[in-house]
């Protein structure tokens, strides 16, 4: 078991190294340059010139890459060239937003999907189609356009939540209760919306995977026992169904992170995912380097806490490591 | 076939795409006015739906902040969501079937290198890929297309995977190798028939996917580029706009909603037909 997990460790570490080594080619294969535009389009050559070496842009690839990977590894992630703050200081205080939005987001969708695709499974056909329509619905729906239909009905039409940022603009001036009731509110309209679009998918697969237990000899076995219909769908179908549920998780993370990056750009949510689009858009290498790697390790990270988790619900998982 | 059509949700599904189709085919007839058409944008913009506007022209999904019809862009978008989810969809179904096909059939070497691969490329974020790419080249709907079509290819490759090795491991497949067959006649008489199955449900999966891709890079600005009407880019610039004139944003919304629904239908009833064993009891 302990070699599995310290094998799939290297891998992840692989993973991470792949999508740093990848990002930092494209960024340096891709047309325009990040000097040019932090001094405008007015700059002369001459100053361009003197920018880019300021920047180390104008040494050889392999070398920017060696040492920036060096820099990096040390935990020197350099400085904006858009705002010139510390890149690690701006992600520091970015991804706890992004973990605190995508964790709460993922439990919620897991719980409630679990629920639902369950209940279809056991339910006759018209409860059945009628929470598949709603479900494939929600999986079918943009999040960013949720999103704003949210924020259409419950900011400008009920003016009951706030639309946009992790906190009000009062929120230092308030008392301790009401300041986490303010984050709360804040928290709202994000979380509902990538805790929406989750469901549509868990539900859809807790559903498969259900139906694909019930068809198992020993569900038949269990029922030929004369054990009741609940306990039956309980503790033999949905306990079973849920070892690929929990390796779902894991795969799924990319996904909501992905989902997340569409949902912080919508409410100005101050995560990893609005600090890397601004940085995209800014053409700003340190920023976007460090928050795809950033990101990267939270999804390896996700994958690898699946993994353990299914081998937890699942001891043949262990049992087949060992042995492998 | 027909046993396809016997499901609800394969008709539903085939009937909605097929009505998106021919909005999109034959946009010039079903609107009025072209979609980037602006006049007198003081007088026309934010019409509500089925408002007639000072030129005498029905609106009959409103007109947006410059004064466009709605309705017109949301059917010639329908050509450029369609067209930019079915290329990609094109693309990244043969590339997986490539991958797992020739995986499955060269197990050694190749094939370890290929599922590494794919596990790899199956692990990155794909958005911050997809993000990275389309804002760092010009973007236009080729580079969509093509970044959506080398992104998406991993699902289909293992699942052509699981397909093609089960193909070699049959007694049919070990008699042709063991008559003098070559491994590449093996890939193209015995794996590739049998691969196509689960390749054809996820493009029908992937294609709806695709779709909520494209719109998205639009919504982000690094997709379509504007003037031309995307539905993703409609979104972004109803954004702005949800108070007064929410029409702009709900109309594309609904539409993307639609089609992807629709794809997803006709993926899952394709599935069950083709596994006619799965989901019987």
């Amino acid at each position: 078991m302990l070699l599995q997990l310290l094998r799939r460790a290297a891998g992840g570490l692989a993973v991470v190294a792949g999508v740093i080594t990848l990002t930092f080619f494209l960024l340096r294969i891709a047309p325009g340059d990040p000097a040019e535009r932090l001094i405008g389009p007015t700059a002369t050559a001459e100053q361009i010139e003197v920018q880019r070496h300021a920047l180390g842009l104008d040494r050889p690839l392999a070398e920017q890459y060696a040492s920036w990977v060096g820099r990096f590894v040390r935990g020197d992630w350099g400085t904006s060239i858009a705002t010139g703050r510390p890149v690690r200081g701006m992600l520091a205080t970015a991804w706890p937003a992004t973990v605190r939005l995508v964790g709460v987001s993922l439990v919620l969708s897991y719980l409630i999907g679990i629920l639902i695709g369950a209940i279809q499974a056991v339910s006759g056909r018209r409860t059945d189609t009628a929470l598949s329509v709603a479900t494939v619905t929600l999986f079918a729906m943009p999040g960013y356009w949720l999103g704003l239909m949210l924020v259409m009905v419950f900011t400008y039409w009920a003016h009951l939540l706030p639309a946009f940022g992790s906190r009000g603009f009062d929120a230092d001036f308030l008392s301790p209760g009401a300041r986490f009731l303010d984050a709360l509110r804040h928290l709202a309209l994000p979380l509902a919306t990538l805790t929406l679009v989750g469901i549509g998918g868990t539900a859809r697969f807790v559903r498969g995977a259900m139906r694909d237990v019930r068809q198992e000899p020993f569900v038949v076995v269990a029922r030929s026992k004369g054990l009741s219909p609940s306990r039956v769908t309980l503790h033999h179908v949905l306990r079973n169904a849920l070892v690929p549920v929990v390796t779902l998780l894991g795969l799924s993370l990319p996904a909501l992170f992905s989902g997340a990056v569409f949902v912080e750009a919508i409410f100005a949510w101050p995560g990893v995912g609005r600090v890397l689009v601004e940085g995209v858009q800014a053409r700003d290498y340190p920023v976007v380097m460090a928050a795809t790697a950033v990101s990267a390790v939270l999804v390896v990270l996700g994958n690898f806490l699946a993994d353990v988790g299914a081998a937890w619900v699942d001891p043949r998982l262990r049992l087949r490591a060992d042995l492998a | 076939m027909s046993r396809l059509f016997r499901d609800g949700r394969a008709r539903a599904g085939t009937a909605v795409l097929l009505v998106a189709l021919l909005v999109a085919l034959f946009a010039p007839l079903l609107t009025t006015i072209g979609p980037t058409v602006q006049r007198d944008v003081v007088a026309t913009r934010f019409l509500p739906p089925l408002a007639r506007d000072a030129h005498g022209v029905v609106h009959p999904l409103g007109t947006d902040r410059l004064g466009r019809d709605v309705w017109s862009r949301l059917a010639y978008g329908a050509r450029i969501s369609l067209g930019v989810g079915a290329l990609a969809v094109l693309i990244s179904t043969a590339l997986g079937i490539a991958v797992g096909s020739i995986a499955g059939v060269w197990q050694g070497r190749i094939g370890m290198v290929l599922l590494a691969l794919t596990d790899f490329a199956l692990a990155l974020p794909r958005v911050v890929l997809l993000l990275l790419l389309a804002a760092l080249w010009q973007p236009s709907a080729l580079l969509v297309i093509v970044v959506l079509g080398v992104t998406g290819w991993m699902s289909v490759a293992r699942l052509v995977h699981g397909e093609a090795r089960s193909a070699v491991s049959r007694p049919y497949s070990e008699s042709a190798l063991a008559l003098g067959a070559s491994r590449r006649r093996l890939l193209a008489r015995h794996v590739l028939p049998n691969a196509l199955t689960p390749a054809i449900v996820a493009a029908a999966l992937g294609f709806g996917n695709a779709i909520l891709l494209e719109a998205g890079l639009s919504f982000l600005g690094v997709g379509v580029q504007p003037p031309a009407p995307s539905w993703g880019s409609m979104i972004a610039s109803g954004r702005d706009t949800l108070v007064n004139a929410p029409w702009v944003a709900a109309a594309p919304g609904i539409a993307l909603v639609l089609v992807v629904v629709a794809s997803t239908l006709l993926g899952d009833a394709l599935q069950e037909a083709l596994e006619p064993m799965r989901d019987s009891v």
